[in-house]
């Protein structure tokens, strides 16, 4: 599904001496099937902006659409339920909204809402804990007596279940550990490039960013600071620092070593591994 | 979220309503919900709405703020004045509707009834709105004080209050989080029949009653290991200090009411 944002302004408390501008005149376009990172200093507007994707906040200004779907304040909108059906969001630490007597009965909540039958139910839990990196043997259990990081990942398969066509993530890798966290993102990129769903992350990470997405919007103070192709934002090093936003390693290495050898080349380097291998190149032959 | 609410809303200020020691403004309240019953008379009523207004004007809040907390209790201040209305039968009669009739008393009852509930939420909504809830639990647990004597736990009430008020917010915002992440699992708050309305409340409750005592335990693990061990010794931060303005208020207060006790009938 298409996502696009013409004009959207959204305020908090409006008309109350406690309003609060969090998004200002904000326009994108998201074409089916792309990945895209949403990066930001805290209170930039980016978890206001993904509460529009599945109508939780209506914009005060402006048009939010959604496939065919479309989000202002002056229509309102009757099928709001088929449209969440559309877009699963993993809001931070979801693992706060379990509250099922079982691990397996808290997966099926969200599809039976949107009236899944149990047998399908019953394939896809099969078909997605295993995918999570759960336990079958889990399903049984409460989830309050797993594990932080399980019931992370039982949050997330409760949310995968009911087979969005949009991913909303916000930051759906905080406070795990880092393993964990290389196991929940693989997984979302696998199943972004096998089931050609398209994934919007919200996330502090630039290196996730550059790893994973192939569109980067930058928030500052509510307004779309820049976007573009991850390789080619996360280069503008000065820009990035003057909201406060940090510069990848791999990118900042790259930066000091092109200058110290004083390469000129067109860059564009998605991991640690690609860097090195940029560097054998040119450390090989043709430049020294 | 709750920005409507003024009940109990502290509006922060520099005016002398503000800076009185809260346990001045507590006794004041107290006493003044006993003489406001003494009142009996046109003139007695106008000296302590002279009081409450002076106040108001002093704590120099929005006069609409003030108003806006009320709406919860307007419709309880009409209702005992149209119960007054009618049932209250003496006077003459001043006008008849088919079979009720409406006495001049009644008016008059209705109106002072009325007015008595309006001074008293006035008086008690200016000791929330000029004092920040810690100091009101501070002031309380200091005028309580006495009470430790008969083995009462007033530490620890006040603690439990602070500890509570401190938390709304908290519990406020950890509400919106889990309801809008359970709107996205398809959860319907606001439409379809009753029932299933209160069937969506359990998705949003269970994780509120689960936070709510992992974060005691949390709170109690950090107290503890900054070695809270209960009231006994533990010294304050800000201790309470009556000045001369809170004595000059004391003064004004008992003129106030040996005023009323002469003018009244």
């Amino acid at each position: 599904m298409d996502i696009t944002f013409k004009n959207v302004s959204y305020t908090y408390q409006a008309g109350s001496p406690f309003s609060h501008q969090a998004l200002n005149d904000v326009s994108f376009h998201i074409p089916t099937g792309s990945f895209v990172a949403i990066i930001g200093h805290t209170g930039s507007g980016k978890s206001t902006l993904i509460q529009h994707l599945n109508g939780l906040t209506i914009p005060t200004e402006g048009i939010v659409e959604v496939g065919p779907f479309t989000l202002s304040k002056d229509k309102k909108q009757k099928d709001i339920k088929s449209l969440r059906s559309k877009v699963g969001a993993v809001f931070q630490y979801p693992e706060h909204q379990l509250f099922e007597e079982t691990v397996a009965k808290d997966i099926a909540f969200g599809p039976t809402n949107f009236g899944v039958s149990e047998t399908e139910i019953n394939r896809r839990i099969k078909e997605i804990v295993p995918k999570v990196g759960l336990d079958a043997e889990l399903l049984e259990r409460s989830p309050f007596e797993l594990s932080g990081g399980q019931m992370r990942r039982v949050a997330i398969a409760g949310v995968l279940a009911t087979k969005p066509e949009v991913f909303v993530l916000d930051e759906p890798t905080a406070g795990l550990d880092p393993r964990g966290q290389k196991e929940i993102m693989n997984m979302f990129s696998d199943i972004h490039h096998s089931e050609k769903v398209t994934t919007i992350l919200v996330t502090h990470n630039m290196e996730d960013a550059l790893k994973y997405a192939d569109h980067v919007i930058i928030m500052n103070k509510g307004k779309v600071y820049m976007e573009g192709k991850p390789e080619e934002v996360l280069l503008k090093t000065d820009e990035l620092r003057q909201v406060n936003l940090d510069v990848p390693e791999s990118i900042l290495f790259l930066k000091n070593y092109l200058k110290k050898f004083a390469l000129q080349e067109e860059l564009s380097v998605k991991s640690i591994t690609e860097l090195a291998d940029f560097i054998k190149e040119t450390y090989k032959g043709d430049y020294l | 979220m709750g920005g409507s609410m003024a009940i109990g809303q502290y509006v922060p200020g520099n005016s002398l309503i503000h800076k009185l020691d809260p346990r001045t403004k507590i006794i004041i309240i107290f006493f003044y919900v006993i003489i406001v019953f003494f009142a009996n008379n046109a003139a007695s009523y106008g000296l302590l709405s002279a009081f409450v207004i002076i106040s108001l004007i002093n704590t120099r809040i929005p006069i609409r703020f003030v108003l806006k907390g009320l709406t919860p209790v307007w419709f309880l201040i009409l209702f005992t004045f149209i119960l007054h209305l009618f049932v209250t039968k003496e006077g003459e009669v001043i006008y008849q509707l088919f079979t009720l009739e409406i006495y001049s008393g009644g008016v008059k009852q209705g109106l002072m009834i009325s007015l008595r509930f309006g001074l008293l939420i006035f008086m008690t909504s200016l000791l929330t709105l000029t004092t920040t809830p810690i100091e009101i639990t501070d002031a309380i647990e200091a005028l309580l004080h006495p009470l430790n004597k008969v083995k009462f736990p007033v530490h620890e009430l006040a603690l439990m209050m602070s500890i509570s008020l401190r938390f709304i917010p908290t519990l406020m915002q950890e509400t919106d989080k889990i309801s809008k992440a359970q709107a996205s699992r398809g959860v319907d708050f606001r439409t379809g029949p009753i029932k299933e309305r209160i069937k969506a409340i359990v998705p949003l409750l269970v994780p509120l009653f689960v936070s709510a005592f992992k974060r005691a335990e949390e709170l109690a693990m950090a107290m503890e290991s900054r070695g809270y061990q209960g009231g006994e010794g533990r010294s304050k931060l800000r201790e309470l200090r009556f000045l001369v303005k809170d004595y000059l208020i004391f003064g004004l207060f008992i003129l106030l009411t040996i005023g009323l006790l002469m003018i009244r009938q």
